[in-house]
């Protein structure tokens, strides 16, 4: 029996100091350039909170704006609020700065993250009521520590300043005087890693009220490593999530493919569910600070404000087959592999179309392809284009070589079976998975029967190798096999039980 | 004589276009010099 998607949760964290501070364009540029023009316009072109979340696609993210809903709404979205817009979504919600410093002070297990007294208690009360928090969690924050205290681990022990509105109100300490794996700026990324992973988590198991103890396994998937000079990526952000969310019963492991992994995770959650050897998986990414004002330089320069300005996580749960929630067609999984090349025709063959033939299906028998749904409002001021619909534009350019559709249903092909993009540019948390919770919907509502979740990784960041990645599985309707067959067991047994009566009988009158 | 003949070339491909392994595959049959070529990830 297939394995089914039970449920999916995204955040995200309005973090503007940290787009001056963390973000790897803007801390760049002070290294490279100092007085820089760009780095004082910066905090003059940042998003209000109430901005923030009432921008489209962020209230497309959380769940609260569709797809179609975004897609009837003219480009550039900068400019436009969503009517009623809520922190509160569907699928998850909106964090404000200071909460989400909170969350990164509760993810800290080592006593590396101090926070100003007066800053502790202003956020306690939204921390400690979180229902979702696993009880040794809710008191995580403490009593604080005085300013001077942190500023003195600023300036004399390479500690990481957390800032919020323009002050410091804490800071991340080096867990180690030379490892340069541990060093502060480390040890902060890899926290905000596992405090917006957690919170995905904890967003999910309160959304869709699952009990943290049903847990058996976590795929962590974000773009971060953790470990010591000896063992530089050892791990594990999953069991450490699963932690903070009071998944007792959870054991979990990290799985890598840059933007890839989250696709990745979905079919190995889908393979270790439908096996039965832990029968429901989490699959979980939290997201990354160094993305933040990667593309403000053109934003600022094109009159826009800063886009990239919130931290991402998702979460998602793969279960065993209960006969309701759509189905994860392990059987109809593509993957770009070492010798598929890297034509467009190759890759677009490898992860499309060559699952699609192992299941006798077109390209149009796909009614949405969930692909790198990165938001164009951040991409096209920045010269990247429009990667969703580039990528549909191949898929639909193939399905006309294959002799399935007209040359000239091209346009029409990336509106029916493909979305506009709004999931922020934090690496992998656009990648295939910002759909998952909008295709259970859909699917569930019956205004879609099938969809494709399509991962694709930059491998040749890391500079191992040259290749990229890219790997997809389809989703579609569960058509209750589980509830039929079980019927049909029963009425089985029902016969047997008639037919041996009946024989009984028929000896006694014998 | 094509356009790219006796030339060197810079190519910078793109992970969700054109990838740079496939355009130096489209030069080959030029007398083109490829000095540099990266695929690159524009998100």
């Amino acid at each position: 029996m297939f394995p089914v998607i039970k449920g999916a949760a995204y955040i995200l964290a309005h973090t503007p100091d940290m787009v001056l501070h963390n973000g790897t364009t803007q801390t760049t540029e002070r290294t490279v350039n100092p007085d820089s023009e760009y780095l004082k316009q910066v905090p003059n072109n940042l998003r209000s909170f109430e901005q923030f979340v009432s921008y489209p696609p962020n209230q497309t993210f959380i769940g609260n704006l569709s797809p179609s809903e975004l897609g009837e709404l003219d480009l550039p979205w900068y400019d436009k609020q969503a009517e009623g817009a809520s922190s509160d979504g569907k699928y998850g919600e909106i964090f404000q700065q200071d909460e989400f410093i909170g969350w990164i002070k509760l993810a800290d297990v080592f006593n590396l993250v101090s926070l100003e007294k007066d800053f502790t208690e202003s956020i306690r009360q939204s921390i400690e009521s979180r229902e979702g928090l696993s009880e040794s969690f809710r008191t995580a924050l403490g009593e604080g520590v005085s300013l001077e205290k942190i500023e003195k681990e600023i300036a004399e022990k390479g500690a990481e300043a957390l800032i919020h509105d323009g002050k410091t109100v804490g800071c991340v300490k080096r867990a180690h005087d030379i490892d340069p794996n541990l060093n502060a700026h480390v040890i902060f990324e890899n926290l905000v890693s596992k405090a917006s992973g957690a919170m995905a988590l904890i967003s999910l198991l309160e959304k869709h009220q699952i009990d943290p103890l049903d847990i058996d396994y976590v795929l962590e998937c974000s773009e971060e490593a953790c470990g010591d000079m000896n063992q530089r990526g050892g791990g594990n952000f999953a069991k450490a999530i699963a932690e903070v969310a009071g998944c007792k019963n959870a054991t979990g492991s990290d799985t890598r493919s840059f933007c890839a992994a989250p696709t990745h995770a979905l079919i190995n959650a889908s393979a270790l569910a439908q096996s039965g050897i832990y029968p429901n998986v989490v699959i979980v990414g939290g997201g990354s600070t160094a993305k933040l004002g990667m593309n403000g330089k053109d934003h600022i320069k094109k009159g826009l404000p800063i886009l990239e300005d919130g931290v991402a996580g998702f979460a998602a749960l793969i279960s065993q087959n209960d006969g309701v929630h759509p189905i994860l067609r392990t059987d109809l999984v593509g993957k770009h592999m070492v010798g598929t090349g890297s034509s467009p025709q190759a890759v677009i063959t490898s992860l499309i179309t060559a699952p699609l033939d192992r299941g006798n299906l077109k390209i149009t028998d796909i009614d949405k392809y969930s692909v790198e749904m990165q938001n164009p409002d951040v991409t096209k001021p920045a010269g990247a284009g429009d990667v969703p619909l580039a990528n549909y534009k191949m898929i639909a350019a193939l399905g006309v070589m294959r002799k399935e559709m007209e040359r000239t249903d091209i346009a029409d092909f990336t509106k029916k079976h493909g979305m506009v993009g709004w999931a922020p540019t934090q690496g992998h948390i656009p990648s295939g998975v910002p759909y998952l919770g909008f295709a259970m919907q859909d699917i569930m509502e019956g205004k879609i029967h099938r969809a494709m979740i399509v991962g694709k990784g930059s491998l040749f960041l890391g500079r191992l190798t040259n290749l990229f990645d890219g790997v997809s599985i389809v989703i579609e309707t569960n058509p209750g096999q589980v509830e039929e067959e079980a019927t049909v067991s029963k009425d089985e047994v029902r016969q047997m039980v008639a037919e041996a009566m009946r024989s009984f009988a028929a000896s006694l009158t014998e | 004589m094509s356009l790219f003949d006796d030339k060197k070339i810079i190519i910078i491909g793109d992970r969700d276009g054109i990838p740079a392994p496939a355009i130096e595959e489209c030069l080959k049959g030029t007398s083109a010099e490829i000095v540099f070529s990266s695929t690159e990830c524009f998100v």
